[in-house]
């Protein structure tokens, strides 16, 4: 009735319990507390049925922020496992519950923290900065999100019950083959990235349709902004690339679950052929988070040193060929697998010339700022900080890129240490920069710049405090994943300098956290108001509706002359008021709220559930739910709703009136 | 240059009106792209299928071959049956451009028919492999041989599905543009799954069963 | 980089004429389905006929494989008449990119990994069939 489920699944080792009980804690406080103030019909009605990208993209951001604290305390726990293990000494954690811990690290922070922030933006900002209303599929992309959500869930799930993968972020057989791994830990993994992986493609299918098909007239596609060309490219790499991690994991689950011989080490099966696919998707992935991050850069850049974009084409073009490139490294993650020289050396110039499109980035982002009237606000910061520890984490990657080498330093701390530089410092203070630029636009005020400066200072010294020392230790040949090593190394000093960058990161976090907090503190958040909606002095068409924006985006569909439309239209237009009182407004039609994708993900999950367990039945419940959600949401024809064209006309007077008074 | 006028023309009424709820012209709507896009990802899905097919092929583990487990004339059969399906497809299609609804509901329901004798022969075929112990347990060849083909029939059956749910609707209500994007995007994928058959008939079977 | 722009959001709203729809006529589908038949029943006979070397039979077969491609993305997909809409080509086009990247350079690889892997005896068998020593 139960497949493998039993009590034992629940019970857990002390560090493991202790977080567990902590996680229900809190959870139970939340639960009060919204009871206390009656707020769950109103998250209900205003939140999780919501159709607004706008909204979703704020709760993917909130559970991306969640994500970041369980990946964040994966990461103390090997930092402190790591400097106190040595020796007779054997640290906090078991080895068994050492490798859960850093393939659950690995896991969360690139599926649900690094992808989470990623499609939080682009909900936030796209639809807006090119001119559209919505996204192009709304119910869709509710589904994605929910997707996304069942998936997080199940991965937190397996902390409570049963037990995570230890088999590493990306799970190489035969390690995780039931032979070898024969808990349901890799299933866990298998599921809970198999659901997200689903809400991600079809995320990208949307945005990819939204851009092309969306923008506003008159915003060719060299007229569009340069994040929102990057979210194209992004968008292009998800829906090319997650079908291979689709199959991928579906093999796998079918050595599994039906004793297929696809990755196994007998029976005809080739290990070899998983690791191969898993990086062809890999490492499009690697880029599907860094382009949007290299977009918002560019945003900040221009906006922030009142310039135009410096090179823009060659902007688009690096993009393009980055992407294109992108599909025809992969085989740099195993050099060492036991190719022959031709391949090697095919995919180690492939990946050097990679590095050529990225400089060019890099030294357009510098010209922008040259001559420029540069402010130097938080989202700047980041992407000073972000410039500097790129620059490192690029040249070690086009160092790693040699064969030669990378037999040298493949599987150690090195590779480590420059995978981080580039995911920390180059895709998550993209997205950091991001929140900070575009946080105003989306609550209507902005945020303590003295507490965000802070808490970047601190994620830079703690960031290089605690990657450089693993620099340092991949040359001394400390492997990746050690739990436990010899005092004779000498390593331990470096390890401990290394765990005390992860606290001085930790500092930064809670400052992130106090800034949003005090920022949001009514007292000081009347003193940062934003009125104008254009806080930054802007550039792009997200800047020229109110902050926040209403929820029907635009009232009239603007018509773009100019790549920085909204610069150009500053220019040109006098008496906003004016404006607002000729203009003439129509009805608008928008998508209703619907629970549907919450039904939909929520059987998805069940379902997901249920083939961890071997449940049967309750597989094929989830599965004929997902099927009759869907049914139900094709039969349904009353989808949208109307804003009637005087409520429009109000609520825009409105604004523009206190726009003009400013 | 005339293109860059065309597109300022374009771009002068202020209010857009979003056809895409209203066209139903393949290459027009949004939608209908968006499922074209979908179609593309789906491909991509059968190509790693293909490749990891094409890597495992001769790693039978001492069980039985391709050459000696393939019968090419029951295949063939499949093949022209799903072929014939694709035609009427399109014939069903015609049919619902015209709004002609007894034409639409005889086509798609010969396709509907000529789809589930397709799946009738090929879970046939798997039966009588599993029966004689050639699983996919057996080897890496018969596990990339179970998945490709059966990944094929699941979407198949789905498309049936599909098919089934659209027929239903047809029946009872009027030809709106919403279900007419509907079929359009159906017969798409339909049209899309035979060419993906056309791989596997001769990738896996033909080259297989040299 | 202009012509790549599609007229994204047109006004065109005029009524679809009979052909607009994207849908083809009746001849289009015949003649597609009866050249489909035309080249499955030749591969499947070449197949059985063993007239011709291995090699040859399998690159015919292959190129008939792709022509009854081509036939079927112009006669039931009608993608001849996209011209409107170059996104849909494009996107087509980016994919078989894509699947000519994943499948022939998984082969490859794979093919190399396997090669590099073999034993003495192995090597020598594989020398011996594949390069003529």
């Amino acid at each position: 009735m139960l497949g493998r489920l039993n009590f034992e699944a629940l019970v857990h080792d002390p560090i493991t319990m202790g977080g567990i009980v902590a996680g229900i804690l809190a959870i139970l406080a939340v639960v009060a507390l919204m009871t206390y103030f009656k707020r769950w019909n109103w998250l209900w009605k205003e939140w999780l049925t919501s159709l607004d990208p706008k909204k979703i993209g704020i709760m993917y951001i909130v559970v991306a922020t969640l994500m970041l604290l369980r990946g964040l305390a994966d990461a103390v726990m090997m930092r402190v496992q790591q400097a106190t293990s040595v020796g007779d000494a054997h640290g906090i954690v078991s080895s068994d519950t050492f490798q859960q811990v850093f393939s659950a690290h690995g896991t969360i922070m690139i599926f649900f923290v690094a992808m989470g922030f990623m499609f939080g933006i682009i909900n936030l900002i796209l639809p807006l900065q090119i001119g559209s209303r919505d996204v192009a599929f709304p119910f869709l992309n509710s589904v994605s999100f929910w997707l996304f959500i069942a998936g997080a869930l199940l991965i937190n799930v397996s902390l409570v019950v049963g037990e995570f993968a230890a088999a590493g972020w990306l799970a190489y057989p035969p390690l995780s083959e039931l032979k070898y791994s024969p808990g349901v830990g890799v299933d866990y993994w298998i599921w809970s990235l198999q659901i997200a992986g689903l809400g991600s493609l079809l995320s990208g299918i949307n945005f990819f349709v939204t851009i092309l098909k969306m923008r506003a007239p008159g915003m060719s596609l060299m007229k569009m902004p340069i994040f929102a060309w990057s979210v194209l490219c992004a968008m292009f790499l998800v829906a090319f690339a997650f079908p291979i991690l689709t199959a991928t994991l579906g093999m796998l689950s079918l050595d599994r679950l039906m004793g297929m011989h696809f990755f196994t080490a007998e029976g005809g099966g080739n290990p070899m052929m998983y690791i191969n696919l898993i990086w062809a998707w890999g490492h499009p992935e690697v880029y599907i988070l860094i382009l949007p991050a290299f977009g918002i850069f560019s945003e900040v850049v221009a906006t922030f040193s009142g310039k135009r974009l410096f090179g823009y084409k060659s902007m688009v073009l690096a993009l393009i060929s980055i992407t294109f490139l992108s599909f025809v490294v992969w085989l740099h993650h195993f050099f060492t697998m036991g190719a022959g020289a031709d391949v090697n050396a095919f995919f180690g110039i492939m990946t050097m010339v990679i590095a050529i499109p990225t400089g060019v980035k890099v030294f357009n982002w510098l010209f922008t700022m040259y001559r420029g009237r540069v402010r130097f606000t938080t989202p700047m910061m980041w992407f000073l900080g972000f410039v500097m520890t790129f620059t490192i984490g690029g040249m070690t990657g086009v160092l790693m890129s040699l064969p030669a080498i990378d037999f040298q330093v493949h599987n150690s701390l090195f590779l480590v240490a420059h995978f981080h530089n580039m995911i920390i410092g180059g895709v998550l203070f993209g997205y950091f920069a991001g929140i900070a630029y575009w946080f105003p636009k989306v609550t209507g005020f902005r945020l303590n710049e003295r507490l965000g400066k802070y808490a970047f200072w601190c994620w830079v010294s703690g960031f290089l405090l605690a990657f450089m020392p693993l620099y340092a230790l991949g040359m001394m040949g400390a492997t990746r994943r050690l739990d436990h090593y010899e005092a004779s190394m000498g390593w331990q000093w470096l390890f401990i300098v290394a765990a005390v960058g992860v606290a001085v990161i930790c500092v930064g976090v809670a400052f992130q956290i106090l800034q949003i907090v005090v920022s949001t503190l009514p007292s000081q958040r009347r003193s940062r108001l934003d009125l104008t909606g254009d806080p930054w002095n802007g550039r792009t068409l997200e800047w020229s509706t109110a902050s926040p924006a209403p929820v029907y985006n635009f009232a009239v569909i603007p018509t773009v002359t100019d790549r920085d439309a909204f610069w150009a239209s500053k220019q040109a237009i006098v008496d906003t008021k004016l404006k607002a009182v000729t203009q003439k407004y129509s009805d608008i039609t928008l998508p209703r709220n619907t629970a549907m994708g919450i039904y939909i993900a929520g059987f998805a999950g069940v379902a997901g559930f249920a083939l961890i367990w071997h449940i049967w039945w309750l597989a094929v419940v989830g599965v004929l739910g997902v099927i009759t959600c869907i049914i139900l949401r094709a039969s349904d024809e009353d989808t949208e709703y109307t804003i009637p064209a005087a409520e429009v006309s109000r609520i825009e007077t409105e604004f523009f009136a206190v726009r003009s008074q400013l | 240059m005339k293109r860059m006028k065309v597109v300022a023309e374009a771009a002068l009424p202020t209010t857009v009106v979003d056809d895409s709820e209203t066209t139903v012209d393949q290459f027009r709507s949004k939608t209908i792209f968006g499922f074209w896009l979908y179609l593309m990802t789906d491909c991509v899905l059968f190509a790693v299928l293909f490749a990891t097919y094409g890597v495992l092929h001769n790693n039978i583990s001492g069980g039985p071959s391709g050459h000696e487990l393939f019968s090419l004339p029951f295949v063939l059969v499949e093949t022209l049956l799903l072929l014939t399906s694709s035609f009427t497809c399109g014939l069903a299609m015609l049919a619902t451009q015209r709004a002609d609804k007894k034409q639409i509901l005889i086509w798609f329901g010969l396709t509907f028919a000529l789809g589930v004798a397709f799946l009738t022969l090929e879970l046939t075929e798997f039966t009588k492999l599993i029966h004689e112990g050639n699983s996919w347990r057996a080897s890496g060849f018969l596990s990339a041989f179970f998945t490709l083909v059966g990944t094929h029939g699941l979407h198949i059956t789905s498309g049936l599905l599909w098919m089934g749910v659209l027929i239903s609707k047809v029946v009872r209500q009027d030809l709106t543009p919403g279900l007419i994007k509907r079929l359009t995007m159906l017969s798409l994928f339909w049209h899309l799954l035979d060419i993906v058959w056309i791989f596997i008939f001769t990738i896996v079977y033909l080259i297989g069963a040299r | 980089m202009a012509q790549l722009d599609d007229k994204h959001q047109s006004q065109d709203s005029q009524p679809d004429s009979a052909d607009a729809a994207g849908h083809g006529s009746i001849r289009s589908y015949t003649i597609g389905f009866v050249l489909s038949i035309a080249l499955t029943l030749e591969a499947f006979i070449l197949v059985l006929n063993h007239s011709f070397s291995h090699p040859v039979v399998l690159v015919l077969i292959l190129i008939m494989a792709v022509v009854q491609l081509l036939v079927q993305l112009f006669f039931f997909l009608h993608l001849d008449r996209a011209a409107k809409a170059p996104w849909n080509i494009i996107v087509l086009l980016c994919m078989g990119v894509v699947i000519s990247i994943v499948v022939f350079g998984s082969l490859w690889i794979m093919q190399n990994l396997n090669y590099h892997m073999l034993s003495p005896a192995e090597t020598e068998k594989y020398m011996q069939k594949n390069e003529d020593l």
